[in-house]
């Protein structure tokens, strides 16, 4: 089993780290996003949100104490994020010294936009994680116009409201890029693990996409909804 | 027809190169491209001009030598109906009358080019000699089958097996990776019993060498397979992914000597 903690040394090795990295980030924005869907007064509304919120803190208990399972989780997390963008990054530079000079002119055959835009969508991703946590998890003051913690619902709703609809709208091309990323990541994730061949490949094309259509969709049902008024301050 | 051809010269390797373009006229529709490029190099010729350097050998889409970018994909075959070919079974009534052309080399930093559109394509040998061999007792010929063999095993390892080299997976690739390659001379040996007792170091010397070779990785886009003129496919891809994680997992470390290699 040590021989694992060589994966690190190939390239191969590497893109089997951003594989399983990866399924974890699409794990963690599945339950993220059906826990925004708390928001909707159809589902639950201002009080039932700020007490998931806050009930986040709980998580795990009674075997884990206050906070501490989230602290974990976030660690977690953000352990998967770290390797997830060292894989990319030294993959890149490998990847872009190994084509040292360009082609006066390249077509693709059947290359999808997902596949073709992995890396610049995933830096928007990346910046947009910072964002997002200064904004709705820290709340800045001057990126967040009024944050009052334990209000989870009312940050929520002023924070994309604010600033004409700026940050929603960014969220909105954020979830855009989340889709394609999830598109052909998840997808990548079975090819990656050797999990996936030509029977499987449009089944798993199939998930992928719904996947990326449920994940994406889901979450950018929030700011919408405030860009339109239906989530009001409570 | 009648057509105008951007092409790549470059007079030796590490040398700066650029494109220069060649009128050329009453080309046969019938003709292949390596015939229409071998009626420029005649006037060339005829003109005192140094004649375009390009890879070929059999000219019937067995050796892998041919190997040109031409139009932005590698062999050339872009239109439908999209059955991948060689550069040397194109046929130019692929392409229109009046049409400029534009030809380059393989662009891979483990393929440097020599001359105008030759590439050297050593960096694969290397790969192969890492592991794309089995160990047998040599000496009297074994009875046969002797060895069972499932069909659908065989098939699949000559699927693999059908890998001519030519390197237009690497050409195509955005990330110039050498996954498909390695892939297919791994699976025609790892899908047979003979190719077991060395499976997973197979693996593990044979991604060290394409790794240090500096080909790029893979990023499961597929152009490899698109341009395949073999039809090799992505699953290989996926089983070289799977034996080199079993492989990790086993502690298996590399045995394979560098020294020969790129970098
Ligand atoms: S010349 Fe042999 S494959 Fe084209």
């Amino acid at each position: 089993m040590v021989g694992a903690l060589t994966l690190y040394r190939s390239t191969i090795g590497r893109k089997i780290i951003m594989a399983l990295t990866g399924l974890v980030g699409v794990g963690f924005t599945v339950g993220h996003m059906y826990g925004n869907l708390k928001a909707f007064s159809f589902i639950g509304g201002p009080e039932y949100f700020n007490e998931y919120a806050e009930g986040l803190r709980e998580l795990g208990a009674p075997i884990f104490g206050h906070g501490h399972l989230l602290w974990i989780v976030r660690l977690v997390l953000l352990a998967c994020i770290v390797l997830h963008v060292w894989a990319a990054v030294t993959l890149y530079q490998d990847s872009s010294q190994a084509r040292n000079v360009r082609y006066a002119q390249q077509k693709t055959l059947q290359a999808t936009l997902a596949s073709l835009y992995m890396r610049v969508g995933g830096l928007l991703l990346f910046i947009f994680i910072i964002y997002h946590m200064a904004h709705l998890t820290w709340g800045i003051p001057g990126i967040h116009p009024n944050f009052t913690y334990g209000e989870a619902y009312n940050n929520l709703v002023y924070g994309l409201s604010s600033y004409f609809y700026l940050p929603a709208i960014f969220y909105l091309i954020a979830m855009v890029a989340l889709g394609f990323h999830i598109y052909h990541g998840a997808w990548s994730v079975f090819q990656t693990l050797g999990l996936n061949n030509r029977t499987y490949t449009q089944p798993l094309r199939a998930l992928s996409l719904t996947l990326a259509i449920v994940i994406a969709g889901g979450f950018a049902m929030i700011p919408l909804a405030v860009i339109f008024g239906i989530l009001q301050p409570a | 027809m009648n057509l105008t051809l951007r092409i790549w010269r470059q007079k030796s390797k590490g040398a700066s190169g650029q494109f220069a373009s060649y009128p050329i006229s009453d080309v046969s529709p019938d003709s292949s491209f390596l015939e229409m490029l071998d009626l420029l190099n005649e006037e060339l010729m005829n003109k005192g001009e140094e004649p375009i350097a390009f890879d070929h050998d059999c000219r019937e889409g067995i050796c892998g030598m041919c190997s040109m970018v031409i139009n932005g994909v590698a062999h050339g075959q872009d239109r439908e109906p999209v059955k991948q070919v060689t550069v040397c079974q194109l046929h130019m009534r692929r392409f229109k009358d009046g049409e400029t052309i534009t030809i380059e080399p393989w662009r891979a930093q483990a393929f440097p080019v020599l001359r105008d559109l030759i590439v050297d394509r050593t960096s694969f040998d290397h790969i192969i000699q890492a592991g794309g061999f089995i160990s047998v007792g040599t000496g009297s010929a074994p009875d046969a089958n002797s060895l069972p063999i499932p069909k659908s095993k065989a098939d699949y390892s000559m699927d693999a097996a059908a890998c001519i080299g030519c390197g237009a997976c690497v050409a195509a690739c955005p990330n110039a990776s050498a996954m498909l390659f390695t892939s297919a001379k791994i699976a025609h040996l790892n899908a047979l019993p003979q190719g077991q007792t060395e499976r997973y170091q197979r693996v593990v010397n044979m991604v060290t060498v394409m790794d240090h070779e500096m080909f790029g990785n893979c990023t499961n886009i597929g152009e490899c397979a698109a341009v395949c003129p073999k039809e090799i496919s992505l699953d290989f891809i996926a089983n070289l992914n799977r034996d080199m994680m079993v492989a990790s997992f086993q502690g298996v470390t590399p045995t394979v000597s560098l020294n020969g290699a790129n970098k």
